[in-house]
Order: structure tokens, then C-alpha cells, then sequence
């Protein structure tokens, strides 16, 4: 193996950043576990989050290992909270359309699919580039990841043209979940001060590059799937901030509470 | 040589090599660990014998009994050695040995297509992704049981992280597919 360029180790907050995304979106799709549309669907969600959630322990492992003091994985997922939390904010919402007061209100299949489909879009060019970061570990990490999230992407676009280009109802519900998650998106392309460092150091990428390749392969499905690409203006989301949305404090909540409940429990 | 199916064993190892032949996969118990792909090598190192092995999909719960499995065959054998995880270069289904395949279709499992011929080929290379259309669909994936290639996907994801599910058209039964990786 021939290494051109020195390495680098990305920083905790940029793996942070990976693995929490990762995590909370994993375990917001897992809520499907045993109540999808269709046993075919339920499966699929499971095996999602088993890819999303392997792929985040091994970016904490990563993170741990760096921090050192003792830091493991679990201590990484289950006893930081909400405002050390650096996932984008479109992850941690709920199943349902806007305006839905809790994460147990009516879930809704569209919701899932669309912010399952951006997000995979994204994550697709995100850890091809990465494959070629100077971090070897997280090069390491990305190379696996992209060949899980390709198989996220072919899912999720499948059913948005399923849905967009189905009946009435998956026709409306498809729109109105783009209208409401497409804002969100914003936050892919304003760079924090960890994504910008990891962008000087090499570690990481320049997010706002790959918009217009985002931008047109979201296009290209959605005029596939007969539907319309709403505005993606407004109030830019500050997750990655820690700065999250009221949802992201019950996931958390549900998904911690046993560990903390038994912070020495062995599985 | 990690890049290889085949990874090159040191004369001295081939013994603890051998002995290791032994462990199948949790979830396929047909084929052994060599012929998956997941068995990266053994080494000598300053401070001992390293078994080194490779994940699958990144959250394979399978992950965790293969490393143990490892760990305690070579215990029973009576080598003190460590298991380490290495995860790059990244394992892929094209690491399956021919034997492997063979075993997979006997069990009733399509084995996977190779990479390269994937249909999701070129995402590898350009950056947009295009797919082709639904009705145009995927690769023909013959029946493990019939041999047809009258078949079609009825999900995505299967049993496994690893596995697709399918049907047969002409013999009518279902069938897992080992997804191209």
C-alpha cells in the first residue's frame, strides 16, 4: 500500500458529527421494528439501522479511542445528552408530518422514505470522498459505509417513486413529506468550525461541493416519481450546533435510559 | 496481500491456519470463515500471534460470535493469540471463494454476482447515481434450487443484513439472494 500524502486524525467533534447522525437516525427508523407497512418493509428498516448503528459504533470506537480516559462506545451513545448531540436535526424527527405533536403520533411511511432518501443521497457522495480521507481510519470506515448506504439509497428512491408516482394518497403524502423535510437540508451545506477544520487538515470534504451532484440526483427521482421539488429556503436547522429540535431529547431519552439505569450492566 | 482472496500464510502458520478451517459462519454454517473472506491473515508480531480478521456488513451482529469463535478455538488449541479486526481493504463478496459459492447455491442461497458486474456499478466511480427503471430492474439471479433465471426481488433486504430476498417464477419457491458487496 503506498500512502502519497501524510496522514491526519479527524477530529472528535467531526467523528462526532458522523456517528451521531448515523446513531439517531438508526435508531429513529428501528421505532419501525415490529410495526412496519408491510413485513417486507419492517425488515428492511431493521437492516437499515443494523448498517447506520454499526456504522456509528464504528465511528465512536474511533472517537474513544482518541479521547482515551477510559472513553468506550457506549459511553459515547448512552451518556452524552441532547447538546452534545451533532447530528443534523432531519434525522431526529419524527414519522410524521409537521405539526405532529409526539414521536408517537400517527407515523407516517412517506416521512421515513423521503428523509431516508436524502439522506442517503448525501451520505453516498459523502463517504466517497471520504474513502479518500487523510484519516486512514475513517478512509477505512468510509469504504464500508458506502457500500451499505448504496444499498439505503436504491431502497429509498424505489419507494419515493413508488409512492410519488402511485395513488392519490402516496402521491400527496409523498409531496407533503418533501415540503416538509426539504428545509432541513440546508444545514448539509453550511459548514461548522469542525467540518471546516477537517476540510483544511484533509480529514474531511467540502460539503458545500457537492451540492449541485445532490441537488440533481434528488431532481432526478423526484421528477421520476412525478412529484415537485419544493423551495428548500427558511430557517437553517442547527443540530450539528447542538442546537436540536424538541424531538431529539425523547429519542435520546428512550434509547439511554436502560444504560443509565444499569451503567455497569454487561450484556 | 490482504487485497487478495487468497491471503499468503507463513509456512510456520499453516498448522493454526488449518485448525481454524473448522469455523463456519454463524448465520450460513456451510461455508467456513477462509471461504467468505472474513479470515484476513495470521502473523507474528513482537508481542505474539495475531489472528486478523475482517467485518462483513459494518453492524453484522454475527461479527461478535466470529470473534469469539476465533478466540476460543485457538485457546482450545492451546496458541495464545489475539483476534485483531482490521477494516480496510474492505471486505467484499468478491473475496468468496468459488467452493463458497458452490455451497451457498446447495444450501439454498443465491451467491452474490460479482462487483463488477453489479448493476450498481458505476456508482463506485461518478458521483450522481442513476438507476435503471423499475420495470427494467436488476441482473438475473438464478433459482439456487431450479437453476431458472426467471426470478424477481420481492424485497430489498432479506433474513441478513447480507441477503436480498427473491422468488422463482417457474419452481415458485422464494429464495434469499447474497447481496453483491
Amino acid at each position: 500500500m503506498t500512502t502519497a500524502t501524510p496522514t491526519a486524525i479527524a477530529s472528535v467533534d467531526y467523528l462526532l458529527h458522523l456517528a451521531d447522525n448515523a446513531l439517531v437516525l438508526g435508531q429513529r427508523n428501528a421505532e419501525w421494528c415490529g410495526h412496519g407497512p408491510i413485513l417486507e418493509e419492517d425488515i428492511a428498516m431493521a437492516n437499515i439501522s443494523l448498517d447506520l448503528i454499526g456504522q456509528a459504533r464504528l465511528l465512536y470506537q474511533a472517537a474513544a479511542e482518541q479521547m482515551g480516559a477510559g472513553t468506550t462506545e457506549d459511553r459515547l451513545a448512552y451518556f452524552r445528552d441532547v447538546p452534545e448531540f451533532r447530528n443534523y436535526t432531519l434525522l431526529e424527527l419524527p414519522h410524521s408530518p409537521p405539526l405532529a405533536g409526539t414521536a408517537a403520533s400517527d407515523r407516517d411511511y412517506a416521512t421515513t422514505i423521503v428523509r431516508n432518501f436524502l439522506y442517503s443521497a448525501l451520505m453516498v457522495m459523502v463517504w466517497e470522498s471520504l474513502q479518500q480521507s487523510r484519516d486512514s481510519q475513517l478512509a477505512a470506515i468510509a469504504a464500508k459505509s458506502l457500500k451499505e448506504v448504496r444499498y439505503h439509497l436504491r431502497h429509498a428512491r424505489d419507494w419515493l417513486i413508488r409512492m410519488g408516482d402511485g395513488t392519490e394518497e402516496s402521491q400527496a403524502r409523498a409531496q407533503s413529506a418533501l415540503n416538509h423535510l426539504m428545509p432541513y437540508t440546508q444545514e448539509f451545506w453550511t459548514a461548522s468550525a469542525f467540518e471546516q477544520a477537517a476540510l483544511s487538515d484533509g480529514t474531511g470534504l467540502d460539503m458545500a461541493s457537492l451540492q449541485a451532484d445532490w441537488l440533481a440526483l434528488v431532481q432526478d427521482a423526484v421528477a421520476e416519481a412525478q412529484l415537485q421539488t419544493p423551495s428548500s429556503k427558511g430557517f437553517v436547522p442547527t443540530g450539528k450546533h447542538g442546537v436540536h429540535s424538541e424531538h431529539l431529547g425523547f429519542l435520546l431519552a428512550e434509547m439511554q435510559s436502560l444504560a443509565r439505569a444499569h451503567p455497569q450492566a454487561n450484556w | 496481500m490482504t487485497g487478495t482472496r487468497t491471503p499468503e500464510i507463513p509456512a510456520e502458520l499453516q498448522a493454526v491456519w488449518q485448525a481454524l478451517e473448522v469455523l463456519a459462519d454463524p448465520e450460513i454454517p456451510v461455508v467456513s470463515l477462509r471461504e467468505l473472506g472474513i479470515l484476513r491473515g495470521i502473523r507474528q508480531t513482537d508481542t505474539g500471534l495475531e489472528v486478523v480478521i475482517t467485518p462483513t456488513y459494518s453492524g453484522c451482529p454475527a461479527m461478535g460470535q466470529i470473534e469469539d469463535d476465533v478466540r476460543a478455538l485457538l485457546q482450545q488449541q492451546g496458541w495464545d493469540a489475539k483476534v485483531v479486526t482490521q477494516l480496510s481493504p474492505a471486505w467484499t463478496t468478491d473475496w468468496m471463494t468459488p467452493a463458497a459459492k458452490d455451497k451457498l447455491r446447495a444450501y439454498g442461497i443465491a451467491p452474490p454476482q460479482a462487483c463488477a458486474d453489479h448493476a450498481d456499478k458505476h456508482g463506485g466511480s461518478s458521483r450522481v447515481l442513476r438507476f435503471a427503471a423499475r420495470v427494467a430492474a436488476t441482473e438475473a439471479i438464478p433459482c439456487p434450487r431450479c437453476g431458472s433465471s426467471l426470478t424477481t426481488e420481492t424485497s430489498h433486504f432479506g433474513s441478513t443484513a447480507c441477503k436480498a430476498l427473491y422468488k422463482c417464477l417457474d419452481c415458485q419457491e422464494p429464495f434469499d439472494y447474497f447481496k453483491p458487496y
